[in-house]
């Protein structure tokens, strides 16, 4: 029998050593798979007797989320707080036992419980743990300017809609706000009160982070896309010449301008954008295609997840959708070109990207990377990370930009967006109104780019959307644009 | 030196582990080391101490691994259970001081010839078939968690299953030292045994829905069936069998299905049917709750552990992340607190122990007394791999006990009778002629 009892004596050895390997499996191979997750509730409970790192915005620097401290059990523990309540809930989000966390409290948790993997970070850590201090996070100061957030959660109100306001030379984001907003104060123990919350829209779905994964109905706005595609391609310059009978034929259907009874009868390309002519645009996209425009599309940004700190399912791609699924055609003629040339057909945009638009056309088609976050400091005052201007592409040419920007700057002088005028800046804009089917219910825009003057690059980018408008983007989104630029620029 | 004279020497390095981990936890829970660290590191060592001197009267050619290595899992069981619910940890150390007693008097009664029992081998066979079935007698037996495995008796609660596997090892190392020849020969006829326990093991699996200790003890069968025979074929067999009407159960039995369909998808990214409240949750919400909590709670340990006492096993609130903690999931607090190398230096005493009882049946003289160390070593070590390879998702989970560590009376009371059992084995085999 001894030789079955050794070979035995080996399966049994293996079915304890098999336990040994699965132990570090999950303990070395799976463990940052296993923090990763939403419903890790160990590690989520665990890190609330680290003290977090605090949340600063930019200007005037305050304090967006501090920590209370609570002994329980004899343990140190620390909750968020968070003095501006609503103000910036979207950008910073919250961070909870029962609910998780969103926003910047999610995606920059490593640092703000200071266990981001780097050696000085990881030492700090461990002698706070042999001194059986808390571990101290690292914290964040943000690039928002607080009294411009205020300017633009107020403007806009009990409507539903969002702002998004970045400086284009370096891509810091000023302004993020989005509406209905909630107090994320309330998210640990009176979630229903969010949930209660309503507004001008339904549903009102105030977590939702509209500045960044709102996807809406472009509009006119669009046709700073196409009228960048229509110079790129060669074919157009701003002088080109078309005749507007008021409307425009697509596969045999009639497309009205917004305005049907009093065609522009001939007019050049730039004042077509100033005034937002549909019926020049719908034949520049069936002449070019709508691969050609989106292709340009692409190069500002379109089709890819726009970078910013925030987690990645609190963003969304603009592009053409279908069935809520990203799509980009395979043969031109699968698309209504005309129609997506002025923003209609399917095409879903963010409040982020259309900012980063404007604020390419602003600095010469230069697409400079979104950052919300300017720097993450340790708990000995030491930069862990320095944000820097990071350019993506240049998009399309500086000659091509710097005309469309002169098309935008006409179109706020005299055109569809004189709402957006502001004294001393040399701005640029343009209108939308997306068109849902439903009267009353429109969506309306306006972007924006300003600088000292005519020459000088964009200091400031802007994108405003309203959700249920009746008015236009010239008479609801512009003036809020205005007024949030105004609170930003000296 | 002599094993007694290393088993005394285990037992001291087993007693400053003991105080030293009560000592951590005490800390960790923010109260001075008070001397209660120091009263309970010596009841401890004086409990083994006394534990040692029982063998050195009674079996004094034993191994003298064994005796320590139980109390270092003893030391860990208690640091966990006392750290988790001083209470409890209260109850879990009167219940080794039962074991200890328990363990006392099995070497006293049985010191001239433990082979008596092998004349009363059926005995303990109708004794294991009714004592797994006992949870499932209307009145007597109570659900925990949808698995019938415990028996009220008075204010007593026991679980049978753990008896019942020491009764098991007892009827087959005698049934099958009768009958190994015949068995060997491999005729057709004489698969009737086998047949009618894995009859058993099904049957056991239907009345009280409790996959491991049906895996257990089959597994346990199995293994001492090969060491009788020497047939791999049978344990081929055996393990098909096995396998497909644990499959055919898995159809029939919601419990099964549901247990195996956790194992093989805890995590879902869309909301399925959840049983607990009939609403949609994602499935890590609901059914798999328990076991991801208990995966986090590995993951979150890393390298070194959080250290004994500082682990997260409860909300900010107080309330309880992982259910059952205690009992089915102590692995995964030890694997929190005391990191890889706690858990790893915890499975090492597990294989070391094996390593020792196996070389224990290795030793001995006559077929009985191998098939009784062999089966007793095997089913230590296959209890483990059920329930921690459950913890670890490598196997469907299942509610049996950690040997030593999990809390639960009859859980340590028959784990003592194992132990007796290897050591009276090996000082008889140990003995000078």
């Amino acid at each position: 029998m001894n030789r079955q009892i050794v070979r035995l004596t080996y399966v049994a050895l293996a079915l304890v050593g098999v336990l040994v390997v699965m132990t570090t499996y999950w303990q070395t191979w799976a463990a940052a798979g296993l923090a990763d997750r939403q419903d890790n509730a160990i590690k989520r409970v665990a890190e609330f007797s680290i003290d977090r790192g605090l949340i600063f915005s930019w200007k005037p620097r305050k304090r967006l989320a501090r920590n209370i401290e609570r002994t329980v059990e004899q343990r140190t523990l620390f909750f968020r707080r968070y003095p501006y309540g609503p103000l910036a809930a979207h950008l910073v989000g919250y961070s909870t036992v029962a609910r998780s966390r969103t926003g910047l409290e999610r995606s920059l948790n490593d640092y703000l419980t200071a266990s981001n993997a780097s050696l000085s970070t990881l030492v700090d850590k461990a002698l706070d743990e042999f001194r059986g201090k808390p571990v101290e996070g690292a914290d964040v100061v943000t690039n928002l300017d607080l009294d411009a957030q205020q300017v633009a959660l107020d403007a806009l109100g009990t409507q539903c809609g969002a702002v998004v306001a970045l400086d284009p030379r370096t891509g810091k984001v000023r302004v993020m706000a989005s509406s209905p907003s909630f107090d994320p104060n309330l998210a640990e123990n009176d979630f229903e009160k969010i949930e209660r919350i309503e507004a001008d829209c339904q549903p009102a779905a105030p977590l939702l982070n509209r500045a960044s994964a709102g996807l809406y109905v472009p509009g006119s706005i669009f046709k700073v896309i196409t009228a960048s595609a229509a110079l790129e391609s060669e074919k157009f310059t701003p002088e080109s010449t078309f005749v507007d009978p008021g409307y425009c034929t697509v596969y045999g259907k009639r497309v009205n301008n917004f305005d049907t009874t009093s065609p522009f009868g001939t007019i050049d390309l730039e004042s077509a954008l100033a005034y937002s002519v549909n019926s020049v645009f719908c034949n520049i996209g069936k002449e070019l295609g709508a691969r050609r425009i989106l292709d340009t599309a692409k190069r500002f940004g379109f089709y890819e997840l726009p970078p910013l700190e925030t987690p990645r399912d609190e963003r969304e791609p603009s592009g053409l959708y279908d069935n809520r699924r990203l799509y980009y055609p395979a043969r031109d003629p699968d698309i209504d070109a005309g129609r997506m040339a002025f923003g209609q057909e399917r095409m879903l945009v963010t409040p982020l990207q259309m900012a980063m638009v404007a604020g390419a056309i602003g600095v010469g088609g230069r697409l400079i990377e979104p950052q919300a976050v300017d720097r993450i400091v340790g708990p000995g005052g030491k930069v862990l990370l320095r944000q820097r201007p990071t350019l993506i592409r240049q998009t399309v040419s500086q000659e091509t930009a710097d005309a469309v920007a002169a098309m935008m700057r006409l179109a706020v002088e005299r055109g569809t967006g004189t709402a957006a005028q502001l004294s001393g800046y040399s701005v640029g804009g343009k209108t939308g109104t997306g068109e849902t089917g439903v009267p009353g219910s429109n969506t309306t825009w306006f972007i924006a780019f300003a600088g000292p003057d005519a020459e000088s690059p964009a200091e400031l980018a802007i994108a405003v959307v309203l959700q249920n408008q009746s008015g236009t983007g010239g008479t609801t989104a512009a003036p809020i644009a205005r007024a949030v630029m105004q609170a930003i620029l000296p | 030196m002599t094993a007694r004279n290393r088993e005394l020497g285990g037992v001291l390095v087993a007693g400053v582990i003991a105080g030293t981990a009560l000592a951590s936890v005490t800390i960790a829970r923010g109260s001075e080391v008070s001397a209660s660290a120091t009263t309970y590191g010596i009841a401890f060592l004086g409990l083994y101490l006394a534990a040692h001197l029982v063998v050195r009267r009674t079996a004094p050619y034993a191994d003298g691994a064994l005796l320590p290595l139980t109390a270092v899992l003893t030391a860990f069981g208690l640091a966990l259970n006392y750290r988790l619910d001083p209470d409890d940890g209260g109850r879990q150390a009167l219940w080794v001081l039962i074991g200890v007693g328990v363990f006392a008097a099995t070497l006293i009664a049985l010191r001239h010839d433990y082979r008596v029992l092998e004349s009363y081998r059926y005995l303990f066979g109708v004794a294991a078939v009714v004592l797994l079935l006992l949870p499932s007698v209307p009145g007597l037996g109570e659900r925990v968690n949808g698995v019938k495995l415990w028996v009220d008796v008075g204010p007593l609660q026991f679980q049978p299953g753990e008896l019942a596997k020491i009764c098991l090892i007892l009827f087959l190392a005698g049934y099958l030292r009768e009958k190994r020849e015949v068995l060997a020969q491999g005729r057709l006829k004489d698969f009737g045994p086998l047949l009618a326990i894995w009859g058993a093991a099904m049957l056991v699996i239907v009345q009280t829905n409790d996959l491991g200790s049906a895996l257990l003890n089959f597994g346990i069968f199995l293994a001492m069936l090969y060491v009788a025979t020497g047939k791999a074929l049978f344990v081929g067999a055996g393990l098909a069998l096995f396998v497909g009407g644990a499959a055919l159960l898995y159809n029939a039995l919601d419990r099964v299905h549901e247990r195996v369909t956790i194992w093989l998808q805890p995590w879902t990214d869309e909301r399925v049917h959840c049983a607990l409240n009939g609403r949609l949750e994602f499935r890590q919400d609901c059914a798999s709750y328990q076991l991801v909590k208990s995966l986090y709670s590995i993951g979150n340990g890393g390298f070194g552990g959080t250290g004994l006492g500082e682990g997260t096993f409860t909300s900010t609130d107080g309330t309880e992340l992982i259910p059952h903690l205690r009992t089915d999931f102590i692995y995964s607090a030890i694997a929190q607190e005391l990191g890889l190398i706690g858990a790893a230096a915890l499975l090492l005493c597990y294989m070391v122990f094996v390593a020792r009882g196996m070389r224990i049946a290795l030793r001995a003289q006559d077929g009985f007394s191998k098939l009784l160390a062999a089966g007793l070593t095997f089913g230590f070590a296959l209890q483990a791999f059920v329930i921690v390879g459950g913890v670890l998702r490598l196997v469907p989970l299942t509610g049996i006990t950690l040997p030593f560590v999990s809390y639960g009376g009859t859980s340590i009371v028959a784990n003592f009778l194992l132990l007796a059992g290897l050591l009276l084995v090996s000082n008889r085999a140990n003995s000078p002629p």
